[in-house]
């Protein structure tokens, strides 16, 4: 049977989104510069702290709101590789991280902690920013193994990025490969410790101060 | 169509003589018969099925495309070797032969930069498109870093 030659043709660019996509995340690096609730709200708390007697309000409602905030610390499924088998087995019955108030979501909208599990790849990474901008703040990430923590054993592969924390910031890094889900389970209760302690190392980390 | 019947048809049509490698036939031969190798390979040795197509760099002698092609009734199989020589990057394109040729084509292209003249979508199939140089070749520079996230 005769196979005829398809016709050669140039296709239009398939990743014109790609483009796009950068563009999108160059205006979403930093807060809107006019978000006018936050900056009214931080004067707010800011003059309720600075009157006579004022900051055991301040003191005692931030206790009152990290103890809410770590207690129910909502991870956002971002299973990248070997290490999301570890983080699936942390989440299920027999470890059971709803014990501490962490519900696996689905859905970035609702969640506060983002554990990147597994290699990041240079065309993952997007994706992951974009992930990452779409949770409300205040947020945190966990880089999990060592492929998220400096890119692993893929360190010198020309796809890999060389650490989760160049995309995102991190809070906390668990080591291994993969950690074990009681890795996994001591990095979140640092977690927990660390959100305990949100406002008095005051706000997340600005590109500046990331270098 | 045994091994040695292979043999000798190959012979006989393209002079030259088949070497036992890698359990089965091997055949280098020069770019401009890439292709008719491929039609003759499909309709008189039966090779219907495209098991692989790959390259390699060997730095100053240039890239070597080769692809294996096997027929599973007689057992047979078949792998061919070309040399593009230093610097060239264009070779003809299998995917009118076989159409299991067509995203094999596109990710040597995407690794080593091989243009497979004729192909149909020649586009990279693994990175993404605004992707810099070919990563397997060997003047790659891995650790460069790269923007944004290298």
């Amino acid at each position: 049977m005769e196979v005829k030659a398809p016709l050669p043709q140039v296709p239009p660019p398939g990743w014109s989104e790609f483009k796009d996509l950068q563009e999108w995340e160059k205006y979403h690096q930093e807060r809107a510069t006019d978000d006018k609730t936050s900056n009214a709200l931080a004067s707010i708390a800011d003059a309720i702290h600075h009157m006579p007697g004022g900051w055991i309000v301040t003191t005692s409602t931030d206790k009152i709101f990290n103890w809410a905030r770590q207690s129910s610390i909502w991870p956002v499924t971002f299973g990248l590789a070997c290490c999301a088998i570890e983080m699936m087995a942390t989440f299920a019955s027999r470890f059971d991280v709803e014990r501490f108030g962490m519900v696996p979501w689905a859905s970035p909208r609702h969640s506060d902690l983002m554990i990147v599990s597994g290699t990041v790849t240079i065309k993952m990474a997007p994706m992951l920013k974009r992930i990452y901008d779409q949770m409300p703040d205040p947020k945190w990430v966990v880089s999990m193994g060592s492929c998220a923590n400096s890119g692993g054993p893929f360190r010198h592969g020309y796809h890999v990025v060389k650490g989760v924390d160049r995309v995102v910031p991190v809070d906390v890094y668990v080591p291994g490969c993969p950690p074990t889900p009681d890795s996994l389970m001591y990095g979140l209760l640092k977690l927990k410790e660390q959100v305990a302690e949100f406002q008095k190392t005051g706000q997340r980390s600005t590109a500046a101060d990331r270098g | 169509m045994t091994s040695a019947d292979a043999t000798a048809r190959i012979r006989e049509r393209f002079g030259v003589e088949p070497a036992a490698e890698g359990g089965g036939l091997a055949v280098a031969l020069p770019r401009e018969r890439w292709l008719a190798f491929g039609r003759f390979a499909k309709d008189e040795l039966g090779c219907a099925y495209f098991n692989w197509l790959s390259a390699i760099d060997w730095k100053e002698q240039g890239l070597e495309v080769l692809y294996r092609v096997e027929n599973l009734d007689a057992k047979l199989v078949l792998t061919l070797r070309t040399k593009l020589g230093p610097g060239e990057t264009r070779c003809a394109s299998l995917v009118a032969v076989w159409r299991g040729a067509d995203w094999m084509e596109r990710e040597c292209y995407d690794m080593f930069g091989v243009i497979f003249e004729g192909h149909p979508d020649p586009r990279r199939i693994l990175l993404s498109e605004d992707w810099e140089g070919y990563p397997l070749r060997k003047d790659y520079a891995v650790d460069t870093p790269h923007a944004p996230y290298r």
